[in-house]
């Protein structure tokens, strides 16, 4: 199925998320991943959906999520006018013999060694899911004892910033 | 300026929204309201569905104070947490300083765009903290602009299709009744010549007893409304949702029609099925566009409209007249008191009200659609009776669904408020007998309820007057004594028990697959 980026603006208030997840799952949207942070404005945080499901659920989505007040703007990113990144931590089992295998994968794909014991490294990977998933293949083969990622962040090309996305939105209805 | 508390706040903010009434009830996290309450304006009257049915709602709650939040305090629970997916929004109030902005914002968000219940809660210690008030006077909302006019481009495309069209059916819903739009729904049926079908939200959007008019559409519609669906070449639904009691199986609906939906809430549009021509914005706006748009065509709908008459002369709404029947005691309702408020339980009751009460006027059947919520229809009553005091109120009821919020009774007695519960008593939940004889082979589990209680004592045990009608010809005569009495009271009519709603279209059958019930 396909899979969608939105990137959603909304008010930094205790609940929000809890309305966008209860949203998710009383329409049975799938979300493939979520990431939250506050955006350059503080009263603002930025919510990153990655769903899957065609275009009339995309649809659905979207339309769904911009009836909940606290959701401020909605856009849909594509590849092609964005950029985004994934970030995991790693924790690999090494002896003596694997551990320089294991630094050589590392390198070649430009990860980091974030932290050293004497059976295991923690490697922290940044990009594509297709890139993770790589290096999550390639270090399998050593034992990976755990794992976390955090879900795609995404932002787009252009020089806008949160608080000038929402003019678009913010003809305010005026009241009598 | 003095400092007020939070209590007092929330009546000025309240009386500063012009409400006029309160329906509620105490306890011990409202203590402070209630006090408040005591010397203010406000009427107070003791008593979730409503987002369904999209009605504009304020609902206050208490919660325990602040600190105790989270602890499993007494009487905590979640309000806001439990109402998030039943609510268009909710607030959990944590500084008193926020409290006017925040009713201003609920009772704005409530009563406009797609309407829907908000809900306040307001913990214990907020109402006795203490504010300088003043009343907002706007409203700041970024993530909410309800959309106001339609679009323009898309109107001309619906009236390009109207234009051509020979068999058009208008399919109109509550959206009508809420935009207020039942005028421009009558002149754009008239111009174009088109039947019209209202659903049971929107009956009343326009007069049963207008010639364009083909009744209810869909599981218990009338068989004339269902076939011109299917036969049409277009379909003008307009405040719709395309509910499935409507549509029946989704991919056989209206085969041969280009679909236009004209919607408020975009969600809306395409949520369920296809749509040729969708329309965003307010319905009476766009009606009038749309009225504009096709003033000057000549309808070419005359065979389409013979075909249609046909349809009711052959297949009318009927049923055997022996014994006392549920059907004609609504019908007997609806020839002496055809100006009423009716107001709906849920079953089978609520069906024969929507197929026999023939409603001229909006806001004058009132019904739990979208839920079926069994109890709504007499706390419904007692709220249309407080709101319009001169009009006849009458709940027409089923014996089960009564007794879901019977202890209202207390209610209408306390506060005068005298509305009339015309109980079909047929001693079954029998929409569910129904379908249990139609589905279940006739095993009557858990539906028999005959001999539950005595409606008469019941009614006078609390106050009101109890009334019980057996043969048909004491029908209308009780139904005048009731009214007239100016009491509340209750009218148990015994009916006859195994009678079903019909016509039927079988779960997931097209809807031209209707069925007579003996
Ligand atoms: C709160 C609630 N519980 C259960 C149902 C399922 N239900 C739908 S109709 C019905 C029977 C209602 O019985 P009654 O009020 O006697 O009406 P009748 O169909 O007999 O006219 C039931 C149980 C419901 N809609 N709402
Ligand atoms: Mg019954």
């Amino acid at each position: 199925m396909k899979k969608h980026t939105l990137s959603v603006l909304v008010e930094n208030k205790p609940g929000v998320l809890a309305r966008i997840s209860g949203l998710f799952s009383r329409r049975g949207f799938n979300i493939e991943s979520l990431a939250v942070g506050v955006t350059e404005e503080t009263s603002i945080s930025r919510i990153t959906i990655v769903v899957s499901g065609d275009d009339a659920v995309l649809e659905q989505v979207k339309k769904q999520l911009n009836k909940l007040i606290d959701v401020i703007h909605i856009a849909e990113l594509s590849p092609y006018d964005s950029v985004s990144r994934e970030l995991a931590l790693i924790k690999v089992e090494v002896d003596t013999t694997t551990r320089s295998m294991v630094m050589q994968i590392v390198d070649v794909f430009r990860a980091r060694i974030i932290d050293v014991a004497t059976d295991s490294l923690i490697v922290e990977v940044t990009g594509s899911k297709g890139k993770i998933a790589s290096i999550q293949r390639l270090l399998s083969q050593f034992g990976i004892k755990e794992m976390v990622r955090t879900g795609k962040v995404a932002l787009h090309r252009m020089s806008k910033t949160a608080a000038d996305t929402i003019p678009e939105k913010l003809q305010k209805p005026e009241e009598e | 300026m003095a400092e007020i508390t939070g209590a007092e706040a929330l009546i000025e903010s309240l009386e500063n929204e012009n409400v006029e009434v309160i329906f509620g009830y105490p306890g011990g996290s409202v203590l402070p309201i209630y006090d408040e309450l005591y010397d203010a304006d406000i009427r107070h009257v003791l008593i979730a569905t409503a987002y369904m049915d999209s009605v504009p709602l304020v609902a206050i709650t208490g919660q325990v104070p602040r600190p105790l939040i989270g602890g499993d305090a007494f009487q905590e629970a979640d309000i806001t947490g439990i109402t998030l997916p039943i609510t268009k929004h909710n607030y959990l109030v944590k500084d008193v300083h926020d409290l006017p902005r925040i009713i201003k914002e609920a009772f704005y968000i409530a009563s406009t765009g797609r309407p829907g219940p908000v809900l306040i809660d307001i913990p214990k210690d907020v109402t006795t903290d203490t504010l300088d008030f003043t009343y907002p006077q706007k409203i700041n909302l970024r993530g909410y602009i309800p959309p106001k006019s339609a679009d323009v481009k898309h109107l001309r495309e619906a009236a390009q299709l109207i234009l051509k069209s020979e068999r058009p059916v208008i399919y109109a819903g509550g959206g009508i009744i809420i935009s207020d739009a039942a005028g421009e729904l009558l002149s754009l049926a008239e111009t174009i010549m088109a039947p019209v079908t209202t659903t049971l939200m929107g009956k009343g959007a326009f007069p049963d007893n207008h010639p364009l008019s083909i009744g209810m559409p869909g599981m218990h519609g009338t068989k004339y409304a269902n076939y011109a669906i299917q036969e049409s070449d277009i379909v003008i639904a307009v405040g719709v949702r395309f509910d499935d009691r409507v549509t029946g199986k989704l991919e056989s609906f209206a085969p041969n029609a280009k679909i236009i939906h004209i919607d408020i809430d975009p969600a809306e549009i395409r949520k369920n099925i296809r749509v040729d021509v969708s329309i965003v914005g307010d319905a009476k706006t766009a009606l009038l566009r749309l009225i504009g748009l096709v003033k000057e065509s000549q309808p070419r709908t005359d065979p389409w409209l013979d075909r249609i008459n046909k349809w009711k002369q052959e297949f009318p709404l009927q049923y055997k007249k022996d014994g006392l029947k549920p059907q004609y005691v609504v019908e007997s309702i609806c020839e002496l008191y055809p100006d009423a408020i009716i107001t709906t339980e849920v079953g089978q009751n609520q069906m024969w009200a929507a197929q026999y009460f023939r409603c001229t006027r909006p806001r004058t059947f009132i019904s739990s659609g979208g839920l079926g919520t069994m109890g709504y229809g007499f706390p419904a009553a007692i709220g249309a009776k407080v709101g319009v005091p001169d009009a006849t109120v009458i709940d027409i009821a089923g014996d089960g669904s009564f007794q879901m919020n019977s202890q209202e009774l207390a209610t209408t007695v306390q506060n005068n408020v005298p509305v009339v519960v015309a109980i079909l008593n047929n001693g079954y939940l029998g929409m569910v007998r129904q379908w249990q004889e139609l589905f279940f082979e006739q095993r009557y589990s858990a539906t028999i309820i005959e001999d539950s209680v005595d409606f008469v004592k019941l009614a006078e045990a609390y106050g009101a007057l109890g009334l019980r009608v057996e043969r048909p010809e004491d029908v209308k005569p009780t139904l005048k004594e009731a009214v007239g009495s100016c009491k509340p009271c209750i009218i148990d009519f015994i009916v006859e028990r195994t009678e079903n709603v019909s016509p039927m279209v079988p779960a997931g059958a097209a809807i031209n697959e209707i069925l007579d019930l003996e």
